[in-house]
């Protein structure tokens, strides 16, 4: 074939070459909007009040950096994460293992598929009092509860994401005579990846549904406590700026996972959108 | 004009009993126990030729082309590469896939080294072999970029260079052009023409598009549909050394090209 420059045919537009706008990217400018917006209304909302029970948001942030500085969340986080970060990462470790082995081998499938088929369509609320029951109240009863909000996303995610794997992709790494290990670690996990990833984000969001869940209903620490305290004292302001500092840690860990899939699991879509 | 028998063609005319890189015997398949794909499909593909498989769609020409490459198993039938049987993938055959088969998470030059990382080769020497064939697939200056940068001509030339990176005697096209726009096609077969005629390969090559394949090919196999079978085989007796345009004008190329589809018309009703 020739090489001439002549010959050699342009690069295709991507639909990332976005505008800039005063320097930024569109992207970042209009996700800044869309947040400023949603604390203007909230501000609004607290102003009118819609409820007695609901404060501005400057009220909120005032809250918030009130139990920031005199340590009270430094103290509450450092209780909640506990059973969070055991349960994330049990949940994630051994879901994604439990789920790419679903989707390579249909007896693991048949094994596992019904008891998380049946965690995830349980209102785990309902269980709770059951794990009480079998664990205590201990960080141990918490860390199960995470877990059975946090594994059957993961698993289930990660069992279709192998399962659905390019079948050509499959053919292609035959064809090049790579052998089954090198199918799965070159071929399958990285084509899963994307969704693995997916339900790796929504699982941590999980997670923290099921500590919150745990601190309110099992015993008050941590962060439920401040929630539950602040309820019961008619702080709003304090109990709101807790749920929204679990709001807000919440997306950043969810953001980082989306970092640590784009770093090492798909660099094609850094350059993407 | 073109002959059913094997009359000059511009490479030598081939000794059947040796010259064969590839030859299939009794090749039968049935999908299920009802779908009879092929049936008892004898052929031989002779050294450093273009063999083009032919036929409307329902054929079997993909089913062949994947037996031969080791990645379907016939229901009866052997497949013999230099030879010897085989009856999985094999490093003297390299397959260029319809829909590309990239690795969208890796670089064109990771996608077309892809084949040599498989075997073990050192990344260096691997990475060093795959920027030539990147070069004389004309992607030159695209070795950094990720297949969703690349339009289907260019994905086509990735996986082109990684079927040629690993220097197998054989390479099996399955309709590689079919997603690619007409013009490009064009371009893309001229440019497969000259390439092949350097690199001096067998290729086994599944269309079906008359043009393309009385235009690319030494050998034509026909093939009839449900259950596929061989319906003739055609040695179109074009001169390469003409200009692209003066074989697309050559009164052979017409006359080729009216026959193979006077020969097919009638499995289309």
């Amino acid at each position: 074939m020739s090489t001439t420059a002549s010959s050699a045919p342009a690069a295709v537009e991507g639909p990332e070459s976005g505008r800039a706008f005063l320097g930024l990217g569109s992207v970042f400018v209009y996700r800044l909007l869309s947040v400023i917006g949603l604390f203007t209304i909230w501000e609004i909302a607290g102003l009118i009040p819609i409820s007695v029970a609901f404060p501005t948001f400057s009220d909120t942030m005032q809250a918030l950096w009130e139990m920031t500085a005199d340590g009270r969340m430094t103290d509450a986080y450092g209780e909640t994460l506990k059973p969070l970060a055991v349960g994330v990462s049990i949940s994630a470790v051994f879901g994604v293992a439990i789920g790419v082995g679903m989707g390579l081998n249909r007896l693991f499938q048949w094994t596992w598929e019904p008891i998380f088929v049946v965690l995830q369509a349980s209102p785990v609320a309902a269980l709770i009092p059951l794990i009480t029951y079998a664990y205590g109240i201990g960080l141990t009863a918490k860390t199960v509860a995470v877990m059975i909000l946090a594994a059957p996303i993961i698993v289930l995610n990660t069992y279709k994401a192998v399962r659905n794997a390019s079948p050509t992709l499959i053919q292609m790494c035959r064809s090049f005579q790579g052998t089954r290990l090198q199918e799965i670690w070159k071929v399958i996990i990285p084509n899963a990846a994307p969704v693995i990833f997916a339900g790796l984000r929504l699982g941590v969001a999980a997670g923290f549904i099921g500590v919150i869940l745990a601190e309110l209903l099992i015993t008050p620490t941590g962060i439920g406590d401040l929630i539950s305290y602040h309820r019961s004292v008619a702080e709003y302001a304090h109990m709101y700026a807790a749920v929204f500092s679990i709001i807000v840690f919440s997306a950043v860990m969810v953001g980082l996972l989306e970092k640590v899939e784009t770093n090492y699991f798909r660099p094609e879509k850094k350059k993407g959108h | 004009m073109a002959s059913v028998t094997a009359m000059q063609s511009p490479h030598a005319a081939p000794d059947p009993a040796k010259d064969n890189i590839v030859e299939v015997r009794d090749i039968t398949k049935f999908y299920g126990t009802d779908i009879h794909a092929l049936d008892s499909i004898n052929l031989a593909f002779p050294t450093s030729q273009m063999t083009t498989l032919l036929g409307p769609s329902g054929c079997g020409k993909t089913t062949l082309l994947k037996i031969i490459a080791g990645l379907l198993e016939p229901t009866a039938g052997e497949v013999f590469v230099k030879g010897k049987p085989v009856t999985g993938p094999g490093p003297e055959r390299a397959f260029v896939f319809q829909d590309f088969a990239l690795l969208p998470w890796a670089t064109v030059l990771r996608n077309v080294a892809f084949g040599l990382e498989l075997t073990h080769q050192p990344k260096a020497e691997r990475e060093e072999k795959a920027r030539q064939y990147i070069d004389k697939v004309g992607l030159g200056g695209f070795e950094d970029k990720y297949p969703h940068e690349l339009s289907g001509g260019m994905r086509q030339r990735v996986g082109l260079a990684r079927a040629l990176a690993v220097n197998a005697d054989v390479l099996l096209m399955d309709e590689p052009f079919s997603a690619v726009d007409e013009q490009t096609r064009r371009k893309f077969q001229e440019d497969l023409l000259h390439l092949l005629s350097v690199e001096k390969k067998s290729v086994i090559f599944v269309t079906h598009s008359i043009e393309e394949a009385v235009y690319v090919s030494d050998q034509i196999v026909l093939l009839s549909p449900r259950p596929g079978r061989i319906h003739s085989t055609i040695r179109p007796e074009i001169s390469r050394d003409a200009s692209p345009d003066d074989i697309r004008r050559d009164k052979a190329y017409l006359d080729t090209v009216e026959e193979i589809w006077n020969n097919l018309r009638k499995y289309l009703d």
